[in-house]
């Protein structure tokens, strides 16, 4: 299997040329303040010709850690490769014969002459911690370490069947096997009827979908049977996670008594709830979770009613106010940030009652194409219409990805077709909806922040 | 009779940058590399450092046998080329043996040219190309006392520095008006002179050696002009040609190397040629040109590669631009694109004395680069590279980037990078 690394990622729109990167490696890697040494060189673009310049008018020149280094094929003495391990172009020093071939090969200034030393210097990431990423004041530098879900979690077991009967472009599966993955062999797992089961998570024939004891409770009882095996196994002395994955109508609507009773009881399970915001599985009808002007087969657009008339339930939002031991928003656009709260979850979830709601976007019953899922769930957050964070009782609550310069909800709603009857007012009511979601988000936030 | 795939004549870089881009295409198909060298692959550009012992034979291998191993490729040194048959698809090497190959490869470099001097073939000389070549003039090298260095390009100046550091009165004699031609332009050349006369070298250029006799402790040359110069260690480096004799009678059509297309095909059906042997087009002339250096045999190499397995991500070559980068006395030199001002164009010149920093950047009518030389002046080379390959437009960013080569470069390829 192939190996994927980490990488520093540099967004151009939000580097306003400060230098501080600069400052940060030449400090690092040569104890200087000589910024002309530092291995990473931002340079101006685009607007060279306008004073003063501004963010989004500056480039990166540092060492691509290329796949395919033509630095490393030039090279005589086979003082430079790439590390296998670690993704870096290596450059032994006692190889080089300092001829600078090197720098005939790169065309991305990635490697150049340190007038200081007479040799050729490179970025090499600071041994996978970037001096340059943390010193970065607009986060226009990222040090991005996805590359751990594909190496480690990759190697992990698959705890699901192959042959998932999802609608084609559904994130669901991703997010099934990927929770399931983390969670690990020692689980028993709950699916309430939803898109999950419907997936095949309960089997077909006689034998399960998943490779760990899986029941099918009803809508209504599920986080109540899941606490109670989790008793029982508690009782005679095994330690196994107790999990359910549930849509959000289960959740949210008939099976919100038992979801909060055993949040309120504290009972040690980990409730994950996959929001596609409605009862996709049996033909897309409206739940509490649904958002104002969405078309389902229960809201339709027609003379008389022109979507859902009403607003989303936050549930996520409820859960906090029974102080669960742990409760996060999470989409799969970001799976960093999805695994960071799976591992939290999971372990909060050995003491008290933990609550992972995953927004998901529906290809079939959003209307839109099969490839654009993560596309939507991208826009979903970077319009604020979902907002990604995570609670504890101690800490409070703290945005994990914080939207800066969101973008206008219509980039979202145009996305699909759920919403493509939405007359101006509604837009209008929707943009003031998330506003005033995010404001109401941030009030706790920052609540959080004067503890 | 062994039949393979893809039989490689050659084992350096042309050849190592065709087996790697075969196996991005097609990871099963048979590779057999067959080499007259008898070792593992090496650069011959890292030869000099072997002479002046800042590297060691057993460090300068590019490959090891896990490679091979890994990629699945059949590894023959000491296997030289020695016969072509294409309608038969076989190849006779040098033993006796014949193997049967679907496509091949002739990347089998060049030889150090050896002067029609009168007596040559009396006295003991040194050449350098080859890892044996290295380590017997780096043994060589230890006892002399009066060297000569016939030849005045990179390898030459390379082996003559080592030779002063090692203490020996080191002689070069060159033919043209100027040292290190063809590479760096006469400014350039001067500073190299002033270097190497600085470290008491002596140099004798637009001279000929005419003859050569055995002397007490080595040879005796003998100049155009009548002087004499004892020697008791003389290295020849004039120049490297392929030797192609491989291909006597095969229909391959050569000049002064291969003849290829832009996907480095010979004249004849499943033969390719990439690196020193191979005569591609020039980048400026057009025509084909011998471009014998590192970066082309990589480009080459990979073109070559790519056309044999079928890769339809091929891009035709770009045509050949000379790139090289020499290290004399502590001072780097870099040369990037043709010394030569187009028509209509023009060169811009600057030499600061005190820091040694000499530039040279060469423009065309349309303001765009096609060459820039460099003396202690550090610029990034394969951007340089770039902006010519691209005929990127300078137009108002000219000045500017004649004053700050490597900020303005960095500016002009960032907008290209993306």
């Amino acid at each position: 299997m192939g190996q994927a690394y980490s990488t520093i990622a540099f967004d151009p729109a939000k580097c306003d040329g400060c230098g501080k990167c600069m400052t940060a490696c030449a400090s690092v890697k040569f104890d200087s303040t000589d910024t002309t040494r530092s291995l990473i060189q931002i340079v101006r673009s685009g607007g060279a010709s306008i004073e003063p310049p501004r963010p989004g008018e500056f480039e990166l020149a540092l060492c691509r850690q290329c796949a395919d280094p033509k630095c490393a094929t030039v090279c005589p003495a086979g003082a430079l490769g790439k590390n296998g391990a670690t993704g870096v172009i290596d450059w032994d020093a006692s190889k080089c014969v300092d001829c600078l071939l090197c720098t005939i090969g790169c065309t991305y200034a990635g490697i150049a002459l340190d007038e200081h030393s007479g040799r050729v210097s490179k970025c090499d990431t600071c041994e996978g911690k970037p001096a340059c990423v943390p010193a970065c004041p607009t986060g226009a530098l990222r040090h991005v370490t996805t590359a751990r879900i594909y190496n480690e979690v990759g190697s992990w077991e698959d705890l699901f069947a192959p042959g998932l009967a999802g609608c084609q472009g559904c994130n669901t599966e991703l997010l099934m096997r990927h929770a399931l993955r983390r969670v690990g062999p020692d689980t028993v797992l709950a699916t309430p009827p939803g898109c999950v089961p419907g997936m095949g998570s309960v089997g077909f024939n006689g034998t399960t979908g998943t490779k760990v004891p899986v029941f099918h409770p009803l809508l209504t009882n599920t986080a109540a049977m899941l606490a109670g095996v989790k008793r029982q196994y508690e009782r005679v002395g095994r330690k196994v996670t107790a999990m359910a994955i549930a849509g959000d109508g289960g959740a949210s609507d008939v099976g919100f008594q038992s979801l909060s009773g055993a949040a309120e009881r504290g009972e040690r399970i980990l409730f994950m709830v996959v929001d596609n915001e409605g009862y996709m599985n049996t033909g897309m009808q409206r739940s509490s979770c649904t958002p104002y002007g969405a078309w389902t087969s229960t809201t339709p657009v027609g003379e008389h009613t022109r979507g859902k008339s009403q607003d989303a339930k936050n549930l996520p939002m409820i859960m906090i106010n029974h102080r669960c031991e742990y409760v996060a928003t999470a989409s799969t656009a970001y799976m960093e940030d999805l695994y960071d709260k799976l591992d939290k979850a999971l372990a909060a979830s050995e003491r008290g009652f933990a609550y992972l709601h995953v927004y998901s976007p529906c290809t079939t019953g959003w209307r839109f194409q099969s490839a654009l899922n993560i596309e939507v769930a991208r826009k979903a957050v970077e319009s604020n219409f979902v907002t990604l964070w995570e609670y504890t009782p101690e800490s409070g609550l703290h945005f994990t990805r914080p939207v800066d310069k969101p973008l206008p909800v219509t980039d979202y709603l145009e996305a699909m077709g759920r919403f493509r009857h939405l007359s101006p007012e509604q837009v209008e009511h929707i943009q003031k909806k998330v506003t005033e979601n995010l404001r109401f988000v941030r009030k706790i936030a920052e609540q959080a922040d004067e503890q | 009779m062994h039949t393979t795939d893809y039989l490689i004549a050659g084992s350096s870089h042309a050849a190592l940058e065709a087996i790697n881009a075969i196996r991005m295409h097609d990871g099963e198909g048979s590779i057999t590399v067959v080499t007259r060298d008898p070792h593992r692959p090496y650069s011959p550009t890292v030869l000099p450092y072997v002479v002046s012992g800042r590297s060691t034979p057993e460090r300068v291998y590019l490959r090891d046998d896990a490679f091979f191993t890994l990629n699945k490729v059949d590894y023959r040194s000491g296997c030289a080329l020695a016969g072509l048959d294409p309608a038969a698809h076989q190849a006779r090497l040098a033993d006796g043996s014949t193997i049967g190959y679907r496509k091949l490869l002739l990347a089998t470099g060049a030889s150090p040219v050896v002067p029609p001097i009168s007596g040559i073939d009396r006295v003991d000389y040194h050449v350098l190309r080859t890892l044996d070549d290295a380590t017997r003039l780096r043994a060589a090298m230890a006892g002399s006392k009066n060297a000569v260095v016939l030849g005045a390009g990179l390898v030459g100046m390379h082996a003559a520095e080592n030779l002063v550091k090692a203490g020996a009165s080191v002689t070069i004699v060159e033919m043209s008006k100027q040292l290190t031609s063809g590479y760096f332009d006469e400014v350039a050349a001067g500073m190299i002179e002033q270097a190497f006369l600085g470290n008491g070298a002596k140099i004798r250029t637009g001279h000929r050696v005419v003859g050569l006799e055995p002397g007490p402790k080595g040879a005796t040359l003998q100049l155009d002009n009548g002087d004499t110069i004892p020697a008791d260690l003389l290295l020849v480096a004039v120049g490297v040609r392929p030797e192609l004799g491989y291909l006597d009678g095969s229909g391959v059509a050569t000049e002064r190397g291969i003849l290829v297309d832009d996907s480095m095909r010979t004249s004849v059906e499943d033969v390719w040629a990439a690196g020193d042997c191979a005569q591609a087009r020039g980048f400026f002339t057009g025509t084909p040109v011998m471009n014998a250096i590192l970066p082309d045999a990589t480009v080459q190499g990979r073109i070559a590669g790519m056309a044999m397995a079928g890769d339809p991500g091929i891009k035709p070559y770009p045509g050949g631009v000379p790139l090289n980068t020499y290290h004399f006395f502590g001072r780097h030199a870099i040369s990037v694109g043709s010394a030569a001002v187009p028509e209509g164009g023009r060169a811009q010149v600057r030499f600061d004395a005190a820091s040694g920093r000499y530039l040279r950047a060469v423009f065309d009518r349309d303001e765009r680069l096609t060459g820039i030389f460099g003396v202690n002046e550090f610029f990034d080379a394969g951007v340089m590279a770039q902006l010519i390959l691209r005929r990127t437009d300078l137009g108002p960013l000219r000045e500017r980037f004649f004053a700050q080569p490597l900020a303005t470069g960095r500016e002009l390829m960032s907008q290209l990078w993306r």
